[in-house]
């Protein structure tokens, strides 16, 4: 984690969290480098789309390129595939330079956003299509086809005509035609957007538990934040050409290093804030809405944005909402109007806005609350009581 | 409920095309179906003779002048679809995928030039670019390359595969040309990611994802080229008459129309025939081995 890049390692890389990945992080970190990129530029013509891009992705891990369209995710994966040439700077794959690298000569592997499933071909002739100088022989290859539909639940399909399978039974396909060969890294181009999405929910977690079975390095292209943050080890957020933020999932949801990081990555609540005061261990804001909070120098965003309104942001999930007079054990309470009440099943959304100290109300908020059986959903129009805490605050300023 | 609804659809489909089909029908079956109907007929002097005959047909199949004209016209056909095909493949290839997509209709555009002038202009300019006298003759000679007039470039076979050749390229550059621009481009890169250098994904991706087009381009150049009338006439210099000008021959200068009439009708079927066997071939053999 030392050369990741300057923002990121603005925000310490937090402890590794919990059980479910404490381990895997450890040996994650203890990984030799798969690929490096230093200072990595790409112009077309005039347009910059890469600028200075700085990343190590290390062997066996899921990591994600995310970011809107247009910001160079994919053009970064097409570079470290060699379907690009870099203007400048120097990607390693393995510790080998690969300036002078064909694509057809990498240890890469890609699975395309289009499949790229050879419309001429029977599904076992595509899986077999890098088999060609293959030194084993045809029955082993077969075999090793077999092997690698049953790996991706494709087994008995080898007969059939690609041109006649679903978008779930491609995607498959290209699955088992990329890992048949064995690469260093599989690169992922938006596999799952073209999927409906309970198939791609699906795909998702065979694509982890897959990704764990051969242990290669996977690198996604995505511009779906739920899908990062499901499936990879680390997560590279971009904007324009360049990395925003590199970190744990876990890290970049609770601790995003800008607003339009958080912006990006789920929904985050804005309201406009003062700084009253600032010393070496806190800054001292009023906020719209809340009051007069001392926030620790770990809940301030490193990166501020030039001119403008410092705000502080805070998840929908990280206040609580009920009834106006219903007891609460939050630390922190405020009166609320409700605006308007979204019922999704197990959540139920509301955007209300808090009272001021002057009568008037705030901007309004998106607070989200997990349905219990037996507890009011508090209605439309009527006041509530919302709960909160100064510890899941971020200021940006 | 949905049957009645594409019924509707499909009646006024039908509705809309029927004007051009009829038209396009009869002005297609009226000649075949009176052509047909003379193969049949006997010749009397000055005059056709209404009557059923198979004779037309047992002259025809037993003539040697017929077989040896057949067989020209198909040497002739085959020579300038295999130039023409493989000549169209680079520049349909080089119009897919190196031409930059906003230049794309201006190239299109600068090949079907040739055919703003008259197809029976165009022989005649071969004429004058091969000829005694014409282009080429004149230039070796004015460079002291040669003393005489070069005789072998008119009046030949090769005069003539090389002015049909020349003729037919837009017809097959654009089948082929449509059959590429299909091609989706990350399968290509696919193959290169799959291990394979350029021309190795060229021979197994691109063409035979091409075949399609390059199978129009063969039936496009080879139909009608087997049946040219101008390009023997004029470049062949009469000395090398293909089916078309026998048929002439007989219609005309000799006046026999059944004569002619069954000639025509050879002709067709043995067309029809070597192109379903073309196709047949194609579709059982022509897949690029794996």
């Amino acid at each position: 984690m030392t050369d990741t890049t300057a923002t990121a390692s603005a925000t310490k890389p937090p402890a590794p969290r919990k059980a479910k990945s404490a381990n895997r992080y450890a040996e994650l970190q203890a990984a030799k480098p798969m690929i490096e990129c230093r200072e990595v530029h790409k112009y077309y013509g005039d347009y910059h789309a890469l600028r200075g891009i700085n990343l190590t992705i290390r062997e066996g891990e899921f990591f994600s390129l995310l970011g809107p369209s247009g910001c160079g995710k994919t053009t970064l994966l097409r570079t470290i595939a060699g379907f690009e040439d870099i203007s400048s700077g120097v990607v390693l794959i393995d510790g080998k330079d690969m300036a002078d690298v064909p694509a057809n000569k990498r240890p890469t592997n890609m699975v395309f956003q289009s499949y790229a499933i050879f419309p001429h071909l029977t599904v076992a002739e595509n899986v077999a299509f890098g088999l060609r100088r293959d030194p084993r022989s045809k029955a082993e290859k077969a075999a090793a086809v077999e092997e690698a539909l049953k790996m991706v639940g494709l087994a008995g399909y080898g007969k059939r005509a690609a041109h006649a399978l679903s978008g779930g039974q491609r995607q498959r396909v290209a699955l088992a035609r990329a890992l048949i060969l064995k690469p260093k890294v599989l690169l992922l181009d938006e596999p799952l957007s073209a999927l409906d999405r309970k198939m791609r929910e699906q795909m998702q977690v065979e694509l982890i538990k897959l990704q764990r079975q051969v242990g290669i390095t996977f690198v996604l292209v995505t511009h779906d934040q739920e899908e990062a943050l499901v499936m990879s080890d680390r997560i590279a957020v971009m904007f324009e050409g360049q990395i925003a933020q590199l970190d744990y999932p876990e890290a970049l949801y609770s601790r995003p290093v800008s607003r339009r990081v958080a912006d990006f990555i789920g929904v985050m609540n804005f309201l406009p804030v003062t700084i009253l005061s600032e010393d070496a261990e806190t800054v001292r804001v009023d906020v719209e809405g809340l009051g007069e909070i001392d926030l620790p120098h770990s809940q301030v965003a490193a990166k501020g944005e030039d001119d403008e309104q410092p705000m502080i942001g805070f998840r929908p999930e990280a206040m609580s909402i009920f009834p106006e007079g219903q007891p609460q054990t939050a630390p922190r309470q405020n009166g609320a109007v409700i605006d308007e009440v979204v019922y999704y099943g197990d959540m139920t959304y509301y955007d209300a806005r808090l009272d001021e100290v002057d009568g008037t109300l705030s901007a309004p908020v998106r607070i989200s609350m997990r349905n219990v059986f037996g507890r009011d959903i508090p209605d439309v129009g009527t006041r509530a009581t919302v709960g909160w805490s100064p510890s899941s605050l971020i200021l940006f300023r | 409920m949905s049957s009645t609804r594409f019924d509707a659809e499909a009646r006024q489909g039908l509705a809309m095309v029927s004007p051009p089909l009829i038209y396009a029908v009869l002005m297609l079956a009226a000649p075949l179906i009176t052509i047909l109907a003379y193969s049949f007929f006997k010749d009397g002097y000055l005059e056709v003779i209404r009557e059923f005959t198979l004779e037309n047909y047992r002259a025809v199949w037993s003539d040697p002048i017929f077989h040896k004209v057949m067989a020209r016209s198909l040497g002739v056909a085959f020579a300038v679809t295999l130039a023409t095909v493989l000549l169209a493949f680079p520049v349909a290839y080089f119009l897919s995928f190196v031409v930059p997509p906003e230049r794309k209709a201006l190239w299109i555009f600068l090949i079907t030039i040739p055919f703003w002038t008259s197809y029976l202009i165009r022989v005649f300019l071969w004429k004058v670019i091969l000829g005694h006298n014409g282009v080429i003759n004149s230039t070796l000679t004015s460079l002291g390359i040669i003393d005489e007039p070069l005789g072998f470039l008119l009046y030949n076979v090769q005069a003539m595969v090389i002015t049909l050749a020349h003729a037919y390229a837009p017809f097959a550059i654009l089948p082929i040309y449509v059959a590429l621009e299909k091609i989706d481009r990350s399968l290509l890169e696919a193959g290169r990611d799959l291990g394979e250098s350029r021309l190795m994904t060229f021979w197994r991706v691109t063409l035979p994802l091409a075949m399609p087009g390059v199978i129009a381009a063969t039936l496009i150049v080879f139909i009608p080229t087997i049946g040219d009338y101008v390009t023997p006439e004029l470049i062949g210099g009469g000395k090398m008459p293909m089916v078309a000008n026998m048929v002439q021959a007989n219609m005309l200068a000799l006046d026999n129309k059944p004569m002619g009439s069954a000639l025509a009708v050879t002709a067709m079927l043995i067309v029809t025939v070597i192109s379903l066997i073309y196709l047949f071939l194609n579709r059982r053999f022509l897949r690029v081995k794996q």
